[in-house]
């Protein structure tokens, strides 16, 4: 492994925590200490979790704290190498070659191999450009877990050894390590090679407390005693078996909301009115206004 | 040190957590960047490195409480005799909340006074010494006693009456408000109530815990609490925690498993080569049809038939598969369910229109028309039954799924139906609840129909139910 000495990125798990706070973004206790290990250990970071939780919205923030560049990689069904990695300007190289072959028609075929399989004609993808990045970067590969079992063998060499095997150049080494993060939302199972590389975190929804804060950061103008109110109806209702339970996403978007609606706080009747917007599901948002409005007893 | 990590290691393999010698590795590197008084933390860099799956989770915390809970500093400790591995990892008490041994003293009114102000405050580290006093004053525990975990928890929680508790509270911030609550508030304040009262039985849970860690030590304790990881666990046998578990498990596997075969059907095979797809591609590499395209064959969807036996011995693994087959329903073109004890009935049409299949579920259970004569099953008269109404509509199309553990009541077979549905079908599976080493003891015959299907599977757990539908799409 050609890669340079590392300087960590982060003091301790309090700094990276306060960090993360400075850029809005709260983090508990566990997300903090992975994102510190994975700065020492100079590991990838795996998230899973529910949907709308915050996994790329970590990446974010960890990329605006640490003043990096944020490189990111959408993974889908049918991507391939000369979309996540590398891909050679074929073009370009067809171009050349006729240039060449109106100039000078004695280039020996090695020549114009060298010539025509150099930087020049390389079109760098995601990966590729996070490796070779000189300036820091943050490299999020988002929603890992769509792309098929045999294209997550690419990832591998990169998330390990920091490095891009490209057949005609060699192998290019990372100048400085990246951070990495890898989203998936657990539509299929990942291999093992690639979690074996990989520090896991699992976010799930927030407790109340944090839920609270979360809502009092990202809405502006809300008062503490509506933020308090509306974490502590989110989280009654997760209790509920739901098909979706709401995520912290709509948990804010149901902030504002009632914000905008000039509520000051919530009642039941207000509470029920606008629980679509919480709630995706007819037969969900049947079920919690039920129990929402029905006597606690 | 590293003794303790390589036996915790070892336990959460024998848990089923497969951990690999790298991950060991990095877990061993791992705690070293992290402050070792600062539990938490200890407990996430090993979870990062070890853990690689949420459902694992719960075993792992379960492990690590065991192995690590010695390190938590707490007055109550005096006195037990600690298991020497431990010996190295005993810090200091400075930690410790104030007035734990000042406790003692309190007469048990003062005490349940204080517990009432401690969960009307949230009041966390009074909390925690009263979880520990209840344990040292109720439990009753003695060294070397035989009984699990349970007993104990039973015994301290009959004396704190914690059900007394949430009713006072409720009624005080009832007072509080002045006047009556709304609904929602109402709502609110129980729910808020209950989570503090569900923190201090844990509490309760891990003091306990502790306690007989240090009364048998570590690898003795983690053999008893040793649970199957919620995939494994039978369906015959599972708890009333376990089913909910499984039940909340069942969604995203069967989302999963969705993914899956749509792909695979995506996939599958090449199809002949798609000469208009390809001309379009060959125009950037200049009129050379380079990359062939072909086009994908789109197999037909098949149908599915489940047609399941719910009496009393195997209504949870019936519901279950109804559950999941319908989880996974978009796969198919068309899913129709029938259920019997010793009558049939069709039940399609408590899952059509809705989207809650729990709610379908219980329908089934308590408005299917099954019965005949006795409620005893007898699988003879139901297939007859399903074959004289249902047997026309059943395709080369169709696959049959069976689900039953064939126990007849020492009924006629009547197989010969299972036969003929065969040719009419597509495919007839036979699922069995029971391990395979049952099967065909006492009035169990499943061999009898087995012949005549094109497999009989034993279907214990979510795992080898996942098996089986995998192969199906």
């Amino acid at each position: 492994m050609a890669v340079p000495e590392p300087q960590p990125r982060f003091e301790s798990v309090p700094a990276v925590r306060e960090g993360l706070r400075s850029v809005d973004y709260l983090a508990d206790e566990g997300i903090a200490g992975v994102v510190y290990l994975a700065d020492r250990l100079q590991k990838p970071v795996l998230i899973e979790g529910p949907a709308g939780t915050g996994k790329t919205e970590l990446a974010k923030s960890v990329a605006r704290l640490t003043d990096s560049r944020l490189i990111r990689l959408q993974c889908y069904e049918g991507l391939d190498e000369s979309k996540a990695l590398y891909e050679w300007n074929y073009k370009k190289q067809l171009l050349r070659i006729q240039v060449e072959r109106g100039e000078d028609d004695r280039a020996s075929w090695s020549e114009m191999e060298e010539n025509i399989f150099a930087e020049e004609f390389l079109l760098t993808r995601p990966l590729l450009e996070a490796i070779r990045a000189n300036d820091p970067v943050v490299l999020l590969i988002d929603e890992v877990d769509r792309v098929e079992v045999e294209t997550e063998a690419l990832l591998l060499e990169i998330l390990s050894d920091y490095q891009v095997s490209i057949p005609e150049l060699g192998t290019v080494s990372a100048t400085q390590v990246p951070l990495v993060f890898l989203t998936s939302n657990n539509s299929r199972e990942l291999s093992e090679a690639l979690k074996r590389r990989c520090l896991y975190l699992h976010i799930d929804y927030p407790d109340l407390a944090r839920e609270k804060e979360i809502v009092l950061a990202r809405v502006p103008g809300v008062t503490e005693n509506l933020a308090d109110q509306i974490a502590r109806v989110v989280r009654s209702i997760r209790q509920l078996e739901l098909k979706k339970a709401p995520s912290v996403s709509e948990t804010l978007d149901w902030a504002r909301t009632l914000l905008l609606l000039g509520a000051k706080e919530i009642d039941g009747q207000q509470a029920t009115e606008t629980l679509h917007i919480l709630l995706k599901y007819q037969s969900d948002i049947a079920k919690a206004a039920k129990e929402l409005s029905a006597a606690a007893t | 040190m590293l003794d303790v990590l390589e036996g915790f290691i070892q336990e959460l393999r024998t848990a089923g957590l497969p951990v690999s010698l790298t991950e060991n590795l990095d877990a061993m590197e791992a705690v070293q960047h992290v402050p070792i008084e600062d539990r938490e933390a200890f407990k996430y860099a090993l979870a990062a490195t070890l853990v690689k799956s949420h459902a694992h989770w719960k075993a792992f915390e379960t492990v690590f409480e065991v192995y690590f809970s010695l390190r938590r500093p707490g007055p109550g400790e005096e006195g037990d005799g600690e298991p020497p591995e431990a010996g190295n990892l005993q810090l200091d008490e400075s930690g410790a909340p104030a007035g734990g041994g000042a406790m003692d003293s309190l007469s048990p009114e003062e005490l349940a006074e204080m517990l009432y102000r401690a969960l009307m405050d949230a009041d966390e580290a009074t909390m925690r010494a009263l979880a520990r006093q209840a344990v040292t004053r109720f439990a009753g525990m003695e060294p070397g006693r035989p009984v699990g975990g349970t007993y104990y928890l039973y015994r301290t929680l009959r004396n704190l009456d914690l059900d007394g508790v949430l009713e006072r509270l409720l009624e005080a911030s009832r007072e509080e408000a002045g006047g009556e609550l709304t609904d929602l508030e109402k709502r609110l304040e129980r729910d808020e109530y209950q989570d503090r009262i569900a923190r201090l039985r844990q509490e309760i849970e891990a003091e306990i815990r502790r306690r007989l860690v240090a009364d048998r030590g570590p690898e003795a304790m983690a053999r008893t609490l040793r649970k199957p990881l919620p995939e494994d666990v039978d369906f015959m046998h599972a708890s009333r925690e376990e089913m909910a578990a499984l039940r909340r498990t069942i969604q995203p596997l069967a989302r999963k498993l969705a993914v899956r075969l749509a792909r695979k059907r995506r996939h599958g095979r090449k199809g002949p080569l798609d000469f208009r797809n390809t001309m379009r591609h060959s125009l950037s590499y200049g009129g050379v049809p380079a990359e062939p395209k072909f086009r994908y064959p789109r197999p037909a969807k098949p149908e599915i038939m489940v047609v399941a036996d719910i009496s009393g011995s195997v209504a949870a693994f019936a519901r279950f598969t109804l559950q999941f087959v319908y989880a996974i329903s978009s796969q198919f073109s068309r899913v129709r369910a029938f259920v019997f004890i010793d009558g049939m009935d069709e039940v399609t049409r408590f899952f059509e229109g809705t989207d809650d299949v729990n709610q379908a579920v219980h329908r089934v259970n308590t408005e299917a028309d099954v019965i005949w004569v006795d409620g005893h099953s007898d699988y003879g008269h139901a297939f007859g039954v399903f074959w004289d109404r249902w047997g026309p509509e059943v395709t080369p199309k169709t696959s049959v799924i069976l689900l039953g553990d064939a126990r007849n009541n020492y009924h006629a077979s009547q197989a010969w139906i299972v036969k003929d549905l065969r040719q009419r079908a597509r495919h007839v599976y036979w699922l069995n609840p029971e391990p395979r080493s049952y099967w065909d003891t006492g009035d169990s015959i499943v061999s009898e129909y087995g012949v005549h299907c094109d497999g009989v599977y034993e279907c214990r757990n979510l795992r080898q139910l996942e098996r089986f539908v995998e192969q199906l799409g």
